[in-house]
């Protein structure tokens, strides 16, 4: 859970934690091209055990392909994935949910015809043959997110909210070790917000690694260890959240070439 | 007992069923019911594979027709006894299944491709059929008689319907005991989202294969069924595209995706379909008319089929259950 900036080198682990390696996850140069688009371009970042790690960028900047990637439902092009210090390049999705890597859907994959509790009960499956076993353990779940009392309503009644809880839930009762939450937050007010943040803190405070995709600044600000900026396709900045949004070439990335000097004439202006 | 609770429909449906052949002793309402149930054990692998598992073939003819056609050869080109022709049969069923699902479901075929394919199987196998001779070609096969339970063969029509219910009740408690199980829970689960269901470690395609490979053998069961009970089947028969349309049929008016939607679906159809018969006398094609009429009137207004009509009774009590726990929170 340190909140030290990222060493450029791998070797500088604290002897403690050697093994298992501190590193959940590491993205090596990976490259994704569709066609004549590059979407990712030898993009590398590394996840800390334990830790929240945020992966911002603006729209279109390639977050959700790496994403598909980190979880295998897409080959890269060119470089290399590694969870726990094992090559998943190219693995199956539910190879890696069976090892421990869960995702979330941006646009939420509810199974619609399903109840909450049923919905959940299919993650839950995952570990727990037996279907007494998986509904005891998917209602547990779908507390922990909130969703307690909602269990035999049909997932189509669910709002937006509820539906990005019963998204969170689905993929918690898989038992992860290193969770992917992709915009979690997106769509949903203030308040809504402040009501999901606390859950995945929790989330994390259970020993649950998160790697977030995530545009509501003031969440990822709060939550992250760590944060990577993704800008067409490539990682510009890396590190606390505090450094990376005051990083000149994040604040270009969103707001244009000149854009952070701009900013700093009208904030000396001002003073 | 709360365990028990998900069967207690089953155990209702099979207790009325188990009774038809005590008290039906007329032949044209037994052939009514032996036939129909044939029908309904076959939708029932239709409803496997296209209710549950959302994978809707247009060929299960190809299921039913191994069935019947491999237990028909077994017994009379190799000499073989009935029983083990009924294992061979559904096998054979399995082992088709087995085959298209891997060809289909590895090349990613989804939707009306899927179901072209499967069709596309059907029609190659009545083909086939119709012109190699092991398969008797266009005269079709002719089981022996031979009368005797060593056979499969009955004297009266009402023990083969007894035997038809029973086999119609195990494959009822089949289907619902995988209903509850793992295995349907992720089936379900591809159904309403491929994508979702992957990234929560549901293996889809040997979950589909698992699933075809079920419904191939409850629909080849049915296919042997229909063999010793007509004793007589050609390609045209048990390869016919009317097989693969009447379980379909059957299991979407009965309800998709419910255990017990294809043996009410099949009965309802089949019910009216002789009422009509009856009623309009010697207009050939009449009942398909109404079948399709039907069909109509089921996908418009009824998205639960048959068995959706009764489970909406219900509600209320959900409504005063949950109504207490929206309070306390």
């Amino acid at each position: 859970m340190s909140t030290t900036q990222m060493s450029p080198a791998t070797g500088t682990l604290p002897p403690d934690e050697m093994l298992p390696p501190a590193e959940i996850l590491k993205v090596e140069n990976v490259t994704m091209r569709f066609g004549g688009l590059t979407a990712v371009n030898d993009a590398s970042l590394t996840v800390k055990k334990g830790s929240i790690t945020g992966l911002i960028g603006p729209n279109g900047a390639g977050k959700t392909t790496l994403f598909s990637i980190a979880s295998g439902f897409l080959a890269p092009t060119r470089g290399r994935i590694a969870f726990e210090g094992g090559d998943i390049t190219g693995v199956a999705p539910h190879r890696l949910a069976e090892r421990g890597l869960g995702r979330t859907f941006q646009i939420v994959k509810p199974f619609a015809g399903l109840s909450v509790l049923e919905n959940i009960v299919v993650g839950a499956f995952l570990r727990h043959p037996r279907r007494a076993d998986a509904e005891a353990v998917a209602a547990r779940v779908a507390a922990r997110v909130g969703l307690g009392d909602r269990l035999d309503d049909p997932a189509a009644s669910l709002t937006v909210s509820g539906r990005k809880r019963l998204e969170v839930a689905k993929a918690l009762a898989t038992g992860p070790k290193l969770l992917l939450l992709d915009e979690v937050l997106a769509g949903l007010n203030p308040s809504e917000v402040r009501d999901i943040i606390p859950v995945i803190r929790e989330l994390r405070d259970t020993g649950i690694t998160i790697l977030m995709i995530e545009h509501v600044m003031q969440a990822v600000v709060s939550l992250c260890d760590e944060v990577f900026v993704l800008a067409q396709g490539a990682i510009i900045a890396g590190g606390t959240p505090q450094q990376v949004v005051s990083d000149p070439k994040v604040i270009e990335a969103y707001l244009g070439k000149g854009a952070a000097a701009r900013l700093n004439r009208g904030e000396t202006a001002d003073a | 007992m709360s365990a028990l609770r998900p069967y207690l429909p089953v155990i209702g449906l099979g207790v009325l069923l188990a009774l038809a052949p005590l008290f039906v002793t007329s032949n044209v309402a037994l052939n009514f019911l032996v036939f129909t149930l044939i029908i309904a054990l076959a939708a029932q692998g239709w409803n496997l594979l296209g209710g549950f598992g959302g994978q809707f073939s247009f060929g299960h003819a190809a299921f039913f027709g191994v069935g019947a056609y491999v237990s028909a050869i077994w017994q009379m080109s190799l000499g073989l006894d009935a029983w083990t022709g009924f294992v061979a049969g559904t096998l054979a069923g399995a082992v088709t299944g087995l085959t298209i699902g891997f060809l289909a479901f590895r090349a990613g075929l989804r939707g009306s491709y899927f179901a072209l394919v499967t069709l596309a199987f059907a029609e190659v196998f009545r083909v086939l059929s119709n012109s190699s001779e092991a398969t008797g070609g266009a005269a079709g096969l002719l089981l022996p008689l031979r009368i005797g339970a060593q056979n499969l063969q009955f004297a009266d029509r009402s023990t083969f319907l007894a035997f038809v219910v029973a086999l119609t009740i195990l494959v009822l408690l089949l289907v619902q005991w995988i209903r509850g199980s793992r295995f349907g829970a992720q089936l379900v689960a591809l159904r309403e989202n491929e994508e979702a269901a992957r990234a929560l470690g549901v293996d889809v395609f040997a979950v589909k294969l698992k699933a075809i490979g079920l419904s191939g053998a409850i629909t080849a069961a049915a296919g042997v069924l229909y063999l010793q009970y007509f004793l007589f089947i050609d390609s045209n028969i048990v390869f016919g595209t009317w097989i693969s349309v009447e379980v379909l049929l059957a299991a979407i008016v009965g309800g998709l995706g419910t255990v017990l939607g294809p043996v009410v679906g099949a009965l309802a159809l089949h019910g009216l379909g002789e009422l009509v018969k009856h009623l309009a006398g010697d207009l050939p094609g009449i009942d398909l008319a109404v079948y399709g009429a039907v069909l109509v009137v089921a996908v418009a207004f009824l998205p639960g089929g048959l068995v959706g009509l009764f489970r909406r009774k219900p509600a209320p009590r959900q409504v005063r259950k949950t109504a207490p726990e929206g309070g306390r929170v």
